[in-house]
């Protein structure tokens, strides 16, 4: 099983260029708004249709440019569950989800999948209501439902927690991932949320202005990230330019320090440093850089520091729990450690 | 008031049951076939659409005798498409009410294709593009998804539909004539009593018109308001 999307699709003012192929599991597409993630489904539902390219779902073309297919969205067996549910208003819950199983024209058998899908979705007694009668996390409940009513061979789900309040949304979230968990096929995530990737997908796309970046494991991409945006999207504060010295040593003239790392790949362009690895450290020690404390702000559960190294034109940011690192004032001159193992060298692009 | 009753009693309602028949035939015409323009104009280009749009939403803004003269032009007997309806199929508009029904259809026609296209147009697209995924017909989409989404809109366009073709004149009075008791519509019987200076028949008239079409509008903001729970006022 595995889903396969080469596209080209251009837009005024904006190219989306989106190559990679999904495997059964769930893998994200993490990307700032507007990178084109959306836009992405869409083309591989077939409600939008792409300039240019190929996409195929376990063998079987949906679209080839190339060979003028093009197949309908009801053709495909791909679901879509959207951002808000898009639930149809004027139907209950027990038709919204008949919706779904348009295809399946046997009654009986639709009347048994039916209420085998009520069931499962813990929906007895809610089938006469209409959506606007549901709770948030009933709706998200039946959208489900009425998506893998018709038993798709790949899902694919647009932000599908953006709209909620965050404490409704662990709970939905753990629904979806336990949802998830039961689909054979390939799901596709779609989400700015890089909590979200992290705790819900394994395997990660990262778009940036429309342009996808070759496939990584979620975790890899938050604990080595290989490219200045998969750096910047998964969460890191401190990037900065910077000049490889040879023998894992590099300097950022931003910062004004010259930094040891652990290895310096040739195309390495940047290095970036996580702000909670950065902590208060004795002068003298590997990579104590000496900084003038800007500001202090407390965060609800963080402290987070603005540093500005000697002579330097930026600034580091530096987040400490709420007790570490004792008094700290502003104007302060303190040593901070960016630690060896955990200076990322990146690039800007990722092709070889 | 007794002269009133009186005149109540022998009044000839035909004009009454006439402009009835007629609206509620021309009001069914144009709602298959304005919800149908209206589907298709909207999926046009910029540009045809514009040109369209212009050319189905001129009887709305041209006076009622233009469409007249038009649509005798098309089925005038001493005309070729007429001639043909009449020698071939025996089909008369002309001094018929069929032309009754043709000249209310053409004249209230837009009402019904701008209200259900400005429905249409505010459907929100993920719910049609939800219908797709989920394997729905095209056809099946139209009829359970975005009719019912464009529900108040259509509704409203139908009513408005419904009056306008009930109280048509100019292109009537052309058309189809005032045969009494075959295409003597109530406007038309308004203006034939006046001219014989019975003013009281008139009013009569003009009363019964008005309560129809002032119930039938005030039926549609009620429906309108049901409908429109959500919208907030400013």
């Amino acid at each position: 099983m595995s889903l396969s999307v080469n596209i080209i699709k251009r837009l005024p003012g904006f190219t989306l260029n989106v190559s990679f192929t999904a495997e059964a599991g769930v893998t994200a597409l993490l990307g700032a708004s507007g990178s084109g993630k959306s836009m992405t489904l869409r083309c591989i539902a077939g409600v939008e249709k792409p300039d240019e390219g190929r996409i195929s779902l376990d063998g079987r073309v949906l679209f080839d440019a190339g060979k003028g297919i093009d197949l309908p969205p009801q053709a495909r067996k791909v679901g879509y569950l959207f951002q808000r549910y898009a639930l149809f208003p004027n139907m209950t819950v027990l038709q919204n989800i008949d919706a779904g199983l348009s295809l399946e024209k046997d009654a009986r058998v639709r009347k048994h999948k039916r209420e085998s899908l009520i069931s499962r979705f813990h929906l007895d007694g809610l089938e006469g209501r209409y959506p606007r009668e549901l709770s948030g996390g009933q709706m998200q409940r039946v959208a489900l439902c009425r998506m893998l009513a018709g038993e798709p061979e790949a899902i694919l789900l647009d932000e599908p927690f953006a709209a909620l309040d965050s404490h409704l949304r662990w709970q939905l979230e753990r629904e979806v991932r336990q949802t998830l968990s039961e689909f054979p096929g390939v799901a596709l995530l779609v989400s700015h949320d890089r909590g979200e990737v992290y705790r819900m997908s394994g395997r990660v796309c990262v778009l940036n202005a429309g342009t996808s970046e070759p496939l990584s494991a979620t975790q890899e991409l938050f604990e080595r990230p290989r490219t200045l945006q998969a750096a910047l999207i998964s969460g890191c504060k401190n990037c900065a330019s910077a000049e490889l010295l040879g023998s894992g040593r590099v300097r950022v003239p931003d910062w004004n320090v010259t930094l040891a790392c652990e290895e310096t790949p040739a195309r390495a362009t940047h290095v970036g440093v996580r702000a909670h690895y950065i902590l208060p450290c004795g002068p003298g020690e590997e990579n104590a850089v000496l900084c003038r404390v800007e500001d202090v702000t407390e965060d609800v559960f963080t402290r987070v520091l603005t540093l500005r190294p000697a002579g330097a034109a930026a600034t580091i940011r530096s987040e400490l729990g709420k007790d570490a690192g004792g008094a700290l004032q502003i104007g302060e001159e303190r040593c901070f450690r960016l630690p060896r193992a955990d200076v990322m060298l990146l690039s800007e692009t990722h092709e070889g | 008031m007794q002269e009133i009753l009186d005149i109540l009693k022998t009044l000839d309602y035909s004009p009454l049951w006439i402009s009835l028949k007629t609206g509620l035939v021309a009001t069914v015409l144009c709602f298959f076939l304005g919800v149908w323009t209206a589907r298709s104009v909207m999926h046009m280009g910029k540009r045809a659409k514009a040109f369209v749009d212009g050319l189905l939403t001129l009887p709305m803004v041209l006076p009622p005798t233009v469409a007249g003269f038009f649509l005798l032009l098309i089925f005038s007997l001493r005309r070729p498409i007429g001639t043909f309806l009449y020698q071939e199929l025996s089909i008369k508009v002309v001094q018929t009410w069929l032309g009754c029904i043709l000249a209310a259809s053409v004249i209230a026609f837009p009402l019904m294709y701008r209200n259900a296209r400005a429905a249409f147009e505010q459907v929100d697209i993920e719910l049609i593009y939800a219908g797709r995924t989920l394997g729905m017909s095209e056809r099946r989409i139209f009829w359970r998804v975005v009719l019912p989404s464009a529900g108040p809109g259509v509704v409203s366009g139908t009513i408005l539909t419904f009056a306008r073709a009930l109280g048509e004149y100019g292109a009537t009075s052309m058309l189809a004539g005032n045969i009494a008791g075959k295409t003597g519509t109530i406007s038309q019987r308004i203006a034939m009593v006046i001219q014989n200076g019975d003013y009281l028949t008139a009013g009569l008239w003009v009363a019964i018109i008005l309560i129809i079409s002032f119930g039938i509008v005030v039926l549609m903001n009620l429906f309108a308001d049901a409908k429109l729970k959500n919208v907030k006022k400013w």
